[in-house]
């Protein structure tokens, strides 16, 4: 009586844990991330398709054909059969084909690099809107976010309005890290000396976590930032608050931020030199040789 | 004087032996106490002699084989404690707690745990397991090249003990466990971890590439007559396969790291930031080698099960064409597919989708290969013994991590799941429920023809039962973790709600710890037992295959007799076909002789290795002279060979004959 | 093919049959495999290739990544180079001449055919290390640009090899010199003589991959 109490206990306590955890991947706030999600799930449930037999027919044969169980037919010569060689090999290969039409199309659509068309599944961008460009910057062991239309940067926190399709040019100063957030859009590397992109928009107003996904030395861990979706009035305060901050981030000032150190607080530029972002990004803050 | 200091000793002073940090010092102490012992114990039973003319210098593939297993398993041990640190960490350090291990120690031990587990545990393992069976398998009395055999093991010993060292002698890298550069490179790497990492990759790579090289030549040339290409035993073919695998792509793994040593020790600039370096070229090389690598140690776990489920289902392995065929398609297609493991580093869409699509194709031979051992199973007589039970623990896990394997293909699914502990848990699926499975299958298997006994069942399945539940326990919340966002490597976490998960994945390493505890237990139980689980005929497991023809532990000869093959399973056909064991007309046997040359040549090379990790330019200039010159004067020795008198093989075979009598 | 088609009680009717009486199932005389010492070496040979594959591979990614700093056109002094070529090749030649002699049982004319060949390796040796010098002199290091990296780790990997295959030829000869042209022997030279010939192959790369196209503009 106890025991099946107990094990119903430990049959429910999974669920119970899964309900009460947040799994970002699978409800995220933003549409990218969002097809992401329906992606892994359709994926899934298309692998399970041959899994699930796959699994239950080991612990039937293994259960059948043991050594004690003699009703069980024994064929022990048997070991080949055309028919069921072509089943064993068509089964995988029907759903890799299904699959693989879906990585063809997804990975088109779901391109970090193509523009955004729609804004969530049923809004086309309007034309009167422009994506926001953020120029994100990995540092030892920080984030900075320059915004060139706004003309101010951010350490550690970046924001965006929501339904505005946002294109992130990503780099960093000095070794590999990957800009992540999960409830936005998948990662991309910032890695020195090279530019990767992403789209993305954000649906829901609020805060997310962002963060370094590629280890990059001891600072790792701490190397978090905000993401904050902010409606087009929050937004343009925050810009405003930016803007107000009375601190110029120059050459200089960038060579003193890129110094290795960690958990840094948000700290906001009212200024930014021009071009320092395809400074960094050619490794040239620092007057070149060439 | 100072210069000449400098050179003798480099940059190695006092400050890099740890003693102010704890873990370290007392590890220290139990590896000496633990050490002084073993050395205590072999003058004590006068073992000096026997371990240097039978073990250190012995080119028998059997028990190089059994040194190989032995160094993988002492190895998983260190592994599994970084493990266990890991867990430990994870569940302590939250909030405002940074639990017990600062980053500059914990970066240490993931990279380390990482390093060892796949080229110090596994490799050696899957090496030292194909040493064992492959020659028996074919009818072979060795090796094509036994001196090279020796060669190989010591390289891979001492690339493990310069890792060893790195614990107590300065640092290891700090980098992960493919040391990506910038990171690893001399800017940011400026001590002496990464050049740990590189030099005892580039020893014990050495010694994979001559194992790799050695082993094709013995299967391509030393099959016994009749044992045609399509007559060769799966687990044959699919260490054929791997070598095939490891020769083609180990010479990669050292041209990168010369590259980066380059980098490090000469100044040139192939992966820096400036003057025109370029580090994806980095991460492109170093994965054309990881990506067969992990092939190079599933293939022959799947050939063990191929092998086991065959012998304990009573039954023909269905569809061995089928097998072979897969096992070939699986080779060549894991050439094709290093791009998925960075899709997130911008490439275009096309190309991401052309790697995600030819990595989901190899799970289509993969698929057939699990189908043909379950119609394996389909009809047959199965026994529950302990090899049987960690292929079907195999069978239901790792078609669990071959899903989300596929899943993590899919480009812009892997976006989200990359560098996360779903990625994390998923290669821990394949590489525990696949190799690690596979390998533990394995030595249940094979140790009865190895040691002359079976291992103990009730301590094996103890083992085989803490091990799959401490694998799911200690897993399935990392993919939990994943689909929350959860990247890896962290040291601290901020949010709470996660800890339970990790609460789970340590209770989860804590089962498995205790299956490390009863595979001890079951070795030590069985030799205690010995007498009782002897295996009198040869063939405990009503074998298939030639290696059950011949005695348990094997005579140094292997077979009395070549044998001539006429059929796949060929002990099954010789026992139902009326084969009679030859007891008379012995001949003499041209056997290899054994030689120290390859132990003291791989010493040379970690003296070497360890000098130019602490800039010891004299002391290395003195070493590489010194191997080059062991090298040359083993050339000059000719007398390589001796018979084995017919005399001995009469002896031997009469001793075997009378065991076999004494069993009936 | 079409046997494994056979389901296997047939296969065993057919052998029985065929073999008339019960199969044999062991040889009684000592069976002596083929040796393995040419493929495996012909192995090792393969899997140097791929190392210098990854080089080649290296070099034609960064082989333009001048960073402000002298070209391949600049750089390169063709004569010398071609002279180098040359050098090599004839010792490829040399080297089959002694192989032919000792397929004769002529050790003398073996020994100095191959003496031959060392010496044209070691006038190659000389002529890089003297290339390498005047470009390091004029501030070209391999430190300079990551063209000249991987110019210097292709073409120094090469060096290092035709570097130890000297010092294996010396060997031999002194082996061959001490103990005739025995199996042994012979099987050795064959390995050095296939190392030897695959350095000149792999040189006839690098001369036109990197000299000869690092010289376009």
């Amino acid at each position: 009586m106890s025991i099946s109490k107990f094990t119903r206990v430990l049959w429910v306590m999974p669920a119970f844990l899964l309900a009460g955890c947040n799994m970002v991947l699978l409800h995220p706030s933003g549409m990218v991330a969002a097809q992401q999600g329906h992606l892994i799930l359709a994926s899934t449930v298309l692998m399970l398709l041959v899994v699930v037999p796959v699994i239950a027919l080991t612990v039937i044969f293994a259960w059948r054909y043991r050594q004690s169980n003699n009703a069980a037919t024994y064929t022990p010569d048997w070991d080949h059969s055309t028919q069921l060689e072509l089943v064993i090999w068509a089964a995988p290969l029907l759903i890799i084909i299904a699959l693989g039409a879906l990585t063809w199309i997804s990975a088109h659509t779901l391109d970090p690099y193509r523009p955004l068309r729609k804004v969530d599944a049923s809004h086309t961008v309007p034309a009167a809107v422009k994506p926001l460009t953020i120029e994100v910057v990995a540092l030892d062991w920080k984030w900075l976010f320059i915004y060139p239309e706004q003309g101010i940067a951010v350490v550690n926190e970046v924001a965006a309005p929501v339904d505005v399709p946002i294109n992130f040019k990503i780099t960093a100063s000095s070794v590999m890290n990957s800009f992540f957030v999960p409830a936005l859009a998948g990662q991309i590397y910032a890695m020195p000396g090279m530019q990767t992109q992403l789209n993305a928009v954000i649906n829901r107003p609020g805060d997310y976590e962002g963060f370094s996904a590629n280890y990059s030395g001891a600072g790792f861990s701490g190397m978090h930032f905000k993401f904050r979706g902010l409606s087009a009035g929050d937004f343009d305060h925050w810009v405003q608050s930016a803007k107000t901050a009375g601190r110029e981030l120059n050459n200089q000032g960038y060579l003193q931020l890129e110094k290795p150190s960690e958990r840094d607080p948000v700290r906001r530029y009212s200024v930014v030199t021009a071009g320092l972002y395809d400074a960094i990004v050619n490794q040239c803050v620092t007057p070149c040789p060439n | 004087m100072s210069e000449l200091t400098s050179n003798l000793m480099g940059r190695l002073t006092w400050d890099a032996i740890p003693y102010n940090e704890p873990i370290l010092l007392w590890t220290f102490v139990a590896v000496a106490l633990g050490g002084v012992g073993i050395l205590a114990a072999v003058t004590y039973f006068r073992a000096w002699g026997v371990l240097w003319r039978d073990w250190i210098t012995s080119i028998d593939h059997k028990k190089i084989g059994i040194m190989y297993i032995i160094l993988g398993l002492v190895m998983l041990l260190r592994g599994f404690s970084d493990a266990i640190m890991m867990r430990a960490q994870q569940v302590l350090s939250f909030g405002n707690s940074m639990g017990f291990l600062p980053p500059h120690h914990y970066d240490q031990v993931f990279t380390a745990h990482g390093v060892i587990m796949i080229f110090f545990v596994a490799m050696p393992l899957v090496t030292g397991l194909m040493n064992f069976v492959v020659p028996l398998q074919i009818g072979a009395r060795d090796v094509a090249f036994p001196f090279l055999n020796n060669f190989s093991f010591w390289m891979t010993a001492f690339g493990a003990g310069l890792v060893m060292m790195s614990l107590f002698v300065g640092e290891f890298a700090r980098t992960g466990w493919l040391a990506y550069p910038p990171l690893s490179g001399i800017l940011y790497s400026p001590d002496a971890g990464v050049d740990y990492y590189i030099w005892s990759l580039q020893i014990a790579g050495v010694g994979t590439l001559l194992s790799g090289i050695n082993l094709i030549a013995t299967i391509v040339k030393m099959r016994a007559p009749g044992m045609t290409l399509m007559k060769m035993p799966v687990f044959t073919w699919t260490a054929l396969c791997t070598n095939v695998l490891i020769v083609a792509a180990f010479p990669v793994l050292t041209a990168v790291l010369a590259l980066l040593s380059l980098d490090r020790y000469a100044g040139t600039d192939f992966f820096t930031n400036e003057l025109g370096g370029n580090a994806m070229m980095y991460v492109n090389l170093i994965w054309i080698w990881g990506h067969p690598e992990v092939y190079i140690l599933i293939l022959p776990a799947f050939g063990v099960f191929s092998e086991v489920v065959s012998t304990f289902s009573g039954k023909r392995l269905f569809g061995y064409a089928s097998m072979v065929y897969a096992t070939i398609v699986i080779t060549i297609l894991s050439y094709l597919v290093w791009l998925h493991h960075f899709f997130t580093m911008g490439s275009g869409a096309s190309v991401n989708a052309f790697f995600g699509i030819t990595t989901m194709i190899i799970s289509i031979p993969t698929g057939a290969k699990i189908f043909n051992w379950l119609f394996t199973m389909y009809r047959g007589r199965i026994r529950f013994e302990v090899p049987m039970l960690w292929t079907i623990g195999f069978m239901i896990t790792f078609v669990i991590g071959g899903m989300t394997g596929v899943l993590l293909a899919v480009p812009p699914a892997d976006f989200v799941l990359h560098n996360s502990l779903f990625l994390v848990a998923h290669f821990h699926n394949v590489i525990i429920g696949g190799v690690l499975f596979g390998m533990f299958a394995g030595i249940n298997y094979w140790f009865p023809k190895a040691f002359g006994y079976k291992l103990d069942p009730f301590w094996g399945k103890c083992s085989f039962w803490l091990w799959v539940s401490g694998f799911w326990f200690a897993f399935m919340p990392l993919y939990v973790l994943g689909l929350m966002g959860v990247t890896r490597r962290l040291s601290h976490f901020d949010d709470p709600s996660l800890r339970i998960w990790f609460e789970i994945a340590a209770f989860g390493a804590g089962l498995i710890f205790l299956g490390i505890m009863s595979l001890i237990i079951q070795l030590v139980v069985s030799y205690r037992n010995r007498a009782s689980l002897r295996d009198t005929t040869g063939d405990p497991w009503d074998g298939r295959t030639l290696e059950w023809s011949t005695s348990s532990p094997p005579p140094a000869y292997n077979f009395a007799f070549t044998p001539v093959v006429h059929d796949n399973d060929t002990w099954a056909d010789m026992k139902k076909n009326g084969y009679v064991r030859p007891q008379r007309g012995f001949i003499p046997i041209h056997m290899p002789k054994n030689t120290g040359a390859g132990f003291i040549i791989a010493a040379l090379s970690a003296l070497g290795g360890f000098a130019m990790i602490w800039h010891m330019w004299l002391v290395a200039c003195v070493a590489l002279a010194t191997m080059l010159t062991a090298v040359i004067v083993h050339t000059f020795n000719y007398k390589r060979d001796f018979h084995i008198p017919a005399e001995e093989v009469v002896r031997v075979e009469g001793i075997r004959t009378r065991m076999l009598a004494s069993h009936v | 093919m079409s046997e494994i088609a056979l389901p296997s009680r047939e296969r065993a009717v057919a052998r029985t049959s065929s073999a008339e009486a019960t199969p044999r199932f062991y040889l009684t005389h000592e069976h002596h495999p083929e040796s393995g010492t040419l493929f495996g070496f012909w192995l090792y040979l393969m899997s140097d290739c791929l190392v210098f594959a990854c080089l080649f591979a290296v070099y034609a990614v960064l082989g333009r990544n001048y960073a402000g700093g002298p070209t391949g056109a600049e750089l390169f002094e063709l004569p010398l180079v071609a002279v180098n070529t040359s050098l090599l090749l004839l010792s490829s030649i040399t080297y089959g001449f002694a192989m032919l002699e000792m397929q004769r049982d002529r050790l003398r004319t073996t020994l100095f055919w191959l003496a031959v060949t060392g010496l044209l390796g070691a006038g190659f040796i000389g002529i890089e290390l003297h290339e390498f010098a005047n470009l390091i002199h004029e501030g070209a290091g391999p430190q300079r640009s990551a063209f000249l990296s991987s110019f210097f780790t292709l073409v120094g990997t090469h060096g290092l090899h035709v570097t130890f295959g000297i010092v294996w030829l010396v060997t031999l000869m002194v082996q061959s010199a001490k103990h005739g042209l025995i199996p042994e022997n012979r099987r050795r030279l064959m390995c050095l003589s296939m190392f030897w010939h695959f350095l000149d192959v792999v040189w006839v790369g690098v001369f036109t991959f990197v000299y000869l196209m690092g010289v376009l503009p």
